[in-house]
């Protein structure tokens, strides 16, 4: 019941709008995939459907970055290393899949363990043969990064600058530990060959259809969940955090507990996205922990406009859209645009694509004298709105 | 002896360097319960470091802060003191400016702090008919889906005030209330504070010596980090040391 009314809070019609528009691609493009003649017009063969499906898991993980950024002002320059570390957990899983199809036909161990020489699983591979315990770390694994690193960060009240650093300090040290091959997952050439996926095959294009739909869901829950969370009285907390922390101790709250809070939660989103983003891309290897990756998610959720919730979405698409065409047109120039577009949007749209979009809206709107106005005629009707509410 | 048992607020001998500076030098002021405090003094006499002890901001190098007779403030932090009922406006008006008027009163309105509280928090009646009083109080009402980042100076110092109300301290602390006023409006703050100090315990500091006339209250001087002159405003604004260092420039 408090639940529903939370969940509906969020629910604004711009809000509604945008899930069931992700729920109807989430039906659509594997549809059109599946039962469509290729010779259709509105065909969307195999290779955009992956694509399109790694494109939804990065709109996630800017969603989630913009959660922490966007609302609650902790620049996290490390949100890739919660993304890999998902990603690891589906890769593990994955690996374990495989069974004794792998290139030593080893029943227990994957290929790299045999090659390395190793006699039997380490502790830590243990339960990824089964999907709720991979599941379970999907979540577990990023969300109690974030709240051990987030529990020192915020408690010592570092923020700004050092507290981006250090975000980009933990990645980097994933990085490194996830390239010795002594640790474990694959080395440098991470977990790969995966075969099935909860007994599918991977490479099946209805699998892969799947998947897409599966990111696409996962996307709009993503949605529905930040929109509730930021519409709540939390969310205006966590902007009253953004804007003057200390200012919000004197009225007797604890910025640090919002903010570790907002980053649990935030993590997790990303380690769900990284779990979707494996099995559609088939590898995970610790270049997914590079600095550069987590600073790439900035920029997307920069130029959608942070602080709104469809912004990091569009900033992920379109961006990583225009990164395809590019790489595929100019490949050596890809940084030097990225950069150039990040130095672009600073300058020329700082609140993003959607910030600006808005604002130029409600200018455009005859200009009522006073908003004061508006918002008394409002108020009335949410209270009315929320009254059968609480007779649930 | 007495005096720290039975008083709301008992600083004795409270000292805080900064770097070597003493901002603060073996203060010692007591608060009555229901007491209003105006507290003046020249430029960096301290008033506002006073301010950050009692709140948990600066903690002092030596001496006791005791709140309500029991609670020893050095050894609490900002949250918890502004929970057992400390509520602060600042010098400079701090408010969330990127919120409504009404969003800033509905952030300090007393209740509970918790996450799970906050994200599941629905404003009751009561809060409601709580935000619409304080609104009117402090003559915000028509500003109310306003941008408080827009108000004007002497309208965010008000609504400041509002939040202040809003989180319903024992005590609370003013820090130059009028600051950028006009004529009208300090008077008006003034009869405001009179009628919050009917039910609250109060410090101000404030240069205005109109308007401290006009709260008609006891006054202490600070000066260099400890108490000049203490007593009624004819008999401080007379004190020959308060004259020479403060009121005479
Ligand atoms: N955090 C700090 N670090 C260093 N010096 C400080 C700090 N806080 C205050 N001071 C110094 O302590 C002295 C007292 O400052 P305070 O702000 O308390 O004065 P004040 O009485 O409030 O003055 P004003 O009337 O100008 O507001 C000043 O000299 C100030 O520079
Ligand atoms: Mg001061």
């Amino acid at each position: 019941m408090i639940l529903t009314h939370f969940l509906k809070k969020g629910l604004t019609w711009p809000i509604t709008l945008t899930i069931l528009i992700i729920l109807a691609i989430a039906v659509a493009v594997p549809f059109s995939n599946l039962y469509l003649d290729p010779a259709h017009p509105l065909h969307v063969p195999n290779h955009l459907v992956g694509l399109f499906g790694k494109y939804l898991t990065y709109a996630l993980l800017a969603l989630a970055l913009d959660l922490v950024w966007g609302y609650c002002g902790i620049l996290s320059l490390g949100h890739g290393a919660f993304f890999a570390l998902g990603g690891y957990a589906m890769g593990m899983y994955l690996m374990r899949q495989i069974g004794s199809r792998g290139v030593y036909g080893d029943p227990v161990l994957p290929d790299f363990m045999v090659f390395l020489n190793w006699q039997e699983l380490p502790w830590f591979w243990y339960g990824f043969d089964q999907f709720w315990f991979a599941a379970l770390m999907i979540i577990l694994v990023p969300g109690g990064l974030a709240f051990i690193f987030g529990w020192f960060a915020f408690r010592s009240r570092v923020t700004g600058v050092y507290l981006s650093i250090i975000t980009q300090a933990m990645t980097y040290a994933l990085l490194l530990a996830f390239f010795r091959n002594d640790m474990g997952f694959g080395g440098n050439n991470g977990l790969t060959d995966f075969k099935d996926i909860l007994g599918y095959d991977i490479q099946a294009s209805t699998t892969r259809a799947g998947l897409f739909s599966a990111s696409a869901i996962a996307l709009a829950l993503g949605v529905l969940i930040t929109a509730a969370i930021t519409g709540s009285q939390f969310g205006k907390l966590m902007i009253a955090v953004r804007d003057a922390e200390s200012r919000t101790r004197f009225l007797g709250y604890r910025p640090e507990m919002v903010k570790l809070f907002a980053f649990v939660v935030s993590a997790i989103m990303a380690g769900i996205a990284g779990a979707l983003y494996v099995p559609q891309v088939g590898i995970i290897n610790p270049g997914e922990f590079a600095p550069a990756n987590s600073i790439e998610v900035v920029v997307w959720t920069a130029v959608g406009g942070r602080g709104t919730i469809i912004g990091p979405i569009i900033g992920a698409l379109v961006v990583n859209g225009g990164k395809s065409w590019f790489t595929g047109a100019f490949p050596e120039y890809w940084l030097f645009a990225l950069g150039g577009l990040f130095v672009l949007v600073t300058l020329l749209l700082p609140k993003g694509i959607v910030g600006t979009v808005r604002d130029g809206w409600a200018k455009l709107r005859p200009a009522k004298q006073a908003p004061i106005e508006s918002d008394t005629t409002q108020k009335p009707a949410d209270q009315a709105n929320s009254q059968p509410q609480a007779a649930e | 002896m007495t005096d720290k048992t039975n008083s709301l607020l008992y600083l004795d001998g409270v000292s805080v360097s900064f770097d070597g500076f003493k901002a603060i030098n073996n203060l010692s002021l007591v608060l009555q319960q229901g007491e209003m405090r105006a507290i003046i003094g020249p430029n960096g006499a301290g008033k506002t470091t006073m301010m950050d002890i009692m709140t948990g901001k600066t903690r002092p190098d030596t001496g006791d802060v005791i709140f309500d007779g029991e609670i020893d403030l050095t050894s609490h932090d900002e949250a918890d003191i502004a929970t057992m009922g400390i509520g602060r406006k600042f010098q400079k008006p701090t408010v969330f400016e990127g919120h409504t008027v009404e969003d800033n009163i509905a952030l300090a309105l007393a209740g509970s702090r918790g996450i799970m509280a906050t994200l599941f928090h629905r404003r009751s009646e009561a809060g409601e008919g709580r935000i619409r009083q304080i609104l009117d109080t402090i003559r915000l009402s028509h500003l109310r889906g306003n941008t408080a980042g827009n108000l004007s100076h002497g309208q965010k110092q008000w609504l400041e005030i509002g939040m202040l109300l809003a989180q319903d301290p024992k005590l609370l602390l003013v820090d130059e209330p009028v600051a950028g006023m006009t004529d009208s409006e300090t008077e008006a703050t003034a009869s405001l504070l009179r009628d919050i100090a009917e039910d609250h315990s109060v410090i101000v500091v404030e240069h205005d010596m109109g308007f401290v006339r006009e709260l008609d209250v006891k006054v202490t001087c600070l000066h260099e980090g400890s108490v000049l002159s203490e007593g009624s405003l004819d008999h401080v604004s007379a004190d020959p040391k308060v004259i020479e260092v403060y009121l005479g420039r």
